[in-house]
């Protein structure tokens, strides 16, 4: 009986007459562990059209390419501008004040004070260092005999 | 149109897109690549996407065209070897899915049907469209899809039939 309802269903199958509905009654069928001997040859056709039904696209698609774009010429932009800062700054701070002097007889007294400057401290320094000398006089002293 | 509600249009049926490319494509990475590019296309068309009635069939329409341009610029590079390979790797792949010998080989089968009928077969078995949405996304009338279809499904059946007598495996 319901054999009997699945040939006349395959017959319409075959000549492209089938609804939807009525291919769906025929996938149910199909999907049975055992089918009718004859109708064996019909069981992977069905079994293969519902597999691939399961088929899933899932690589990643991305949909900012557009907006990706923009935030690349915006830090291209940046780092021009940035560039150009750095570019346009560095000599000016090169300009900076650093204690020149216009007159030279006031650069002349200015050096001089600087090297006092630097003379006396490095006396002092010398100074207090000196005491080393009497080590060296005992060593000298040792090692002479 | 916001990116939310394209994907909301479009996830409906982007494994459906896929599955068509693959079908017409053989290759996986092939299909996917093709998948990726029809959505792109629609992306940016989207302005544009209001205005179909049946953004669905358009983009199958769009995938059919879009595969056959890719099919016929492999032709024209002579590119045949490559094709091949992309079906000793389909074969391995089919194989993890199958769940007997015999399942393969509708795959096979269907590989070396003409297009019309791949396609026709893939719109109608697999994704169950009805004949008025084939004849549109194809561009033919739907007694002209009937008969492919049932040439298609016969086809299936000898060569199944055959393999089911002889053995041949």
């Amino acid at each position: 009986m319901v054999l009997n309802n699945i040939e006349q269903l395959i017959e319409k199958y075959n000549n492209g007459e089938t609804s939807l509905k009525e291919e769906q009654q025929l996938k149910e069928y199909f999907k049975q562990e055992t089918v009718a001997l004859h109708l064996e040859m019909y069981k992977p056709m069905f079994v293969y059209f519902a597999a691939s039904q399961k088929e899933t696209f899932t690589k990643e698609v991305s949909l900012n390419s557009s907006k990706n774009h923009f935030f690349a010429w915006i830090s291209m932009a940046a780092v021009a501008v940035l560039m150009l800062g750095l570019y346009l700054q560095s000599p000016l701070t090169a300009q900076g004040d650093l204690g020149t002097h216009e007159d030279p007889e006031l650069a002349f007294l200015e050096v001089k004070k600087s090297l006092e400057l630097i003379s006396t401290h490095f006396n002092q320094g010398a100074s207090s260092i000196n005491y080393l000398n009497e080590v060296e006089n005992t060593t000298s002293l040792i090692f002479k005999k | 149109m916001t990116q939310l509600e394209f994907l909301q249009t479009v996830m409906p049926f982007k494994d459906k897109v896929f599955r068509l490319a693959k079908r017409l494509l053989v290759s996986k990475e092939e299909a996917e690549d093709a998948t990726q590019e029809v959505l792109l296309k629609l992306w940016k068309n989207k302005k544009k996407m209001q205005e179909y009635r049946n953004v669905e069939a358009f983009s199958m329409t769009m995938t059919k065209n879009f595969c056959f341009d890719k099919l016929k610029s492999k032709h024209a590079q002579n590119l045949k070897l490559i094709h091949s390979n992309y079906k000793d790797n389909n074969v391995s792949l089919q194989k993890q899915l199958e769940l007997e010998d015999s399942v393969g080989w509708v795959a096979k089968i269907i590989e070396d049907l003409p297009e019309k009928q791949k396609l026709v077969i893939q719109l109608r078995d697999i994704e169950q469209y009805t004949f008025e949405e084939i004849g549109k996304m194809l561009d033919m009338n739907e007694t002209a899809v009937r008969v492919t279809l049932s040439r298609a499904r016969k086809t299936i059946r000898q060569e199944l039939t055959n393999t089911h007598n002889y053995g041949i495996k």
